[in-house]
């Protein structure tokens, strides 16, 4: 089956990351993967957005017009995603930095305030992992160990950070 | 080696350092800046290689040209507007039986266009691109995995005829990432092909140009390359197929847009649908014998583009008239989806009344 994901906020929230980890826990689980980020004259502070798509077969096309999945990381993305949405989707909204105002009812929400709980956790800039966390396990497309085992491969060298990462991923997934 | 994951762009690099490149040259222009970052980074780390930004797209090609005449694997790479600029040292390693490895992830054209996939640059890498009377190869990868493998096959392909060889790629194949696996080691010695200009310490110095008075002597060298690209175009044919044996309905197409097409197919498929798809891998040389062959099957032709229809004409040309094509294309930089060209196959599916 193939799931597209996109994963939308703030250049320097880490919507990228958090797509590169969940494309890398994919593709060592042995499945078909791509990651498509969104590129431009993007202007600082603007948006950026990366689609991952994932699939027990070859992936025709990396490109979602209606993915399955969508992660708002704040309100510029919740307008400009969650018309797209698959009827029978899920919305992830980061509920810290984002007033929800749903016009859909055939989509499910899910509200994380990631901000919120990666500030309790000690570093705001882990909002996204805590994200990253929630959505595994909502979403049940990868496991938390892929995650966790990905996260290992890219942080390295980096041992204090691969801690905070896992602490602020686990508490996410432990959310739901 | 494990999978690892790349976007196509570093993918080529990796690539071609593993295929012996010894020279990159490049100019940026998006969507092709991670192939000249990668390049910056890991072949300028590499003994006895050699990283340049050069300050133009027509210096870096020249460049290209210098490395190649001291017989060196070279490489440049650029988008659309670039290549466009490099046109005219394509045309003077044509003529002086250099090989390169020059590489286009397109965007969307004419003029500066968009910074978003197209290929609308088939007839421009295919016809020569440049003046005169040349061709060079070219391959159309449709995967991160292919680019790498074709980047790879590129070097030898071109060292092997001595022509210049350009990789048509798109802004999209450039940019996404996937998994890839290089089963390759670089080479540990630097490759040298003969005849190289390195010095003419103990023999008769030579020179290598392009121009000459006497007109007779340039119909020769045109003779030499044509025997040559009669040639390539005998050993070197590359395509694919997908489901093509009961196929009703053929979809040709390449590179990316193949990879869409591929995945309509299967859902038309599904439908009860018999879609069958001809991927050209070498766009030139085209591979016209298999167009005709499939023909022998099915009278019904779809070629599907990211341009307003360019490889039509030589499907049309392989056919002699002998199908019926009908053509439906995205361009300037517009990225169609499945379901888009499964609309299209299924229109043409109930329209020709095929069953």
């Amino acid at each position: 089956m193939l799931v597209k994901t996109i994963i939308a906020g703030f250049g320097g929230q880490g919507v990228l990351s958090i797509g590169l980890s969940l494309t890398q826990a994919a593709m060592l689980e042995g499945r078909y993967v791509t990651y498509l980020p969104s590129y431009g004259a993007e202007v600082r502070g603007g948006t950026a957005n990366c689609t991952v798509a994932i699939s027990d077969e070859e992936i025709a096309s990396p490109v979602a017009s209606t993915p399955e999945f969508v992660i708002a990381m704040n309100q510029p993305s919740l307008i400009r995603f969650q018309n797209q949405i698959q009827s029978g989707g899920v919305l992830f909204l980061n509920s810290s930095l984002t007033q929800a105002e749903i016009s859909r009812g055939d989509i499910e929400v899910v509200q994380v305030p990631a901000d919120n709980i990666a500030e309790e956790l000690g570093n705001r800039k882990s909002a996204n992992v805590v994200m990253l966390g929630a959505f595994i396990k909502k979403s049940n497309l990868v496991s938390l160990d892929s995650v966790v085992k990905g996260l290992k491969d890219t942080l390295k060298e980096k041992q204090k950070l691969r801690a905070i990462n896992k602490e602020a991923l686990i508490t996410g997934y432990n959310l739901f | 080696m494990a999978k690892v994951l790349m976007n196509g762009n570093s993918a080529i690099g990796e690539a071609a350092i593993r295929a012996g490149c010894q020279c990159y040259f490049g100019y940026p222009i998006t969507p092709q800046n991670e192939l000249t970052e990668y390049m910056a980074t890991h072949l300028s780390r590499k003994k006895g290689c050699t990283f340049i930004q050069a300050e133009s797209e027509i210096s870096a090609i020249n460049m290209v040209y210098g490395a190649s005449l001291a017989g060196v694997r070279a490489m440049t790479s650029s988008s659309s507007p670039g290549i466009s600029l490099k046109q005219e040292g394509i045309s003077y390693l044509a003529a002086c039986e250099l090989p390169a490895v020059i590489v286009n992830m397109t965007r969307g054209g004419p003029g500066l266009g968009s910074i978003s996939a197209a290929q609308s640059d088939y007839f421009q890498a295919t016809r020569g691109g440049g003046h005169g009377d040349y061709r060079t190869i070219v391959l159309a990868p449709s995967s991160v995995q292919e680019l790498a493998d074709l980047t790879y096959k590129a070097f030898d392909l071109s060292d092997k005829y001595r022509v210049p060889l350009v990789i048509l790629g798109d802004g999209m194949l450039g940019q996404m990432i996937e998994p890839v696996e290089f089963s390759y080691e670089a080479p540990k010695e630097p490759i040298i092909r003969n005849n190289a200009l390195r010095g003419a310490k103990g023999r008769t110095s030579r020179i290598v140009k392009t121009f000459t008075s006497n007109p007779a002597t340039v119909e020769e060298i045109n003779w030499s390359l044509f025997r040559r690209y009669q040639l390539i175009k005998q050993e070197e044919v590359v395509w694919d197929t997908f489901m093509v044996e009961d196929a009703q309905l053929i979809v040709v197409a390449f590179g990316i847009a193949a990879r869409i097409a591929k995945g309509a197919i299967k859902s038309a498929r599904i439908e009860g649908m018999k879609v069958g798809m001809l991927r050209p891998i070498t766009l030139w040389p085209f591979p016209a014998e298999k167009v005709r062959e499939v023909a022998n099957r099915t009278n019904y032709f779809l070629v599907f583009e990211m341009n307003m229809g360019q490889m039509i004409e030589d499907v049309q040309l392989a056919l002699e008239g002998a199908g019926e094509v009908s053509f439906y294309g995205r361009t300037g930089g517009v990225i169609p989806t499945p379901n888009e060209v499964l609309r299209v196959i299924s229109r043409l599916y109930y329209q020709k009344g095929l069953k």
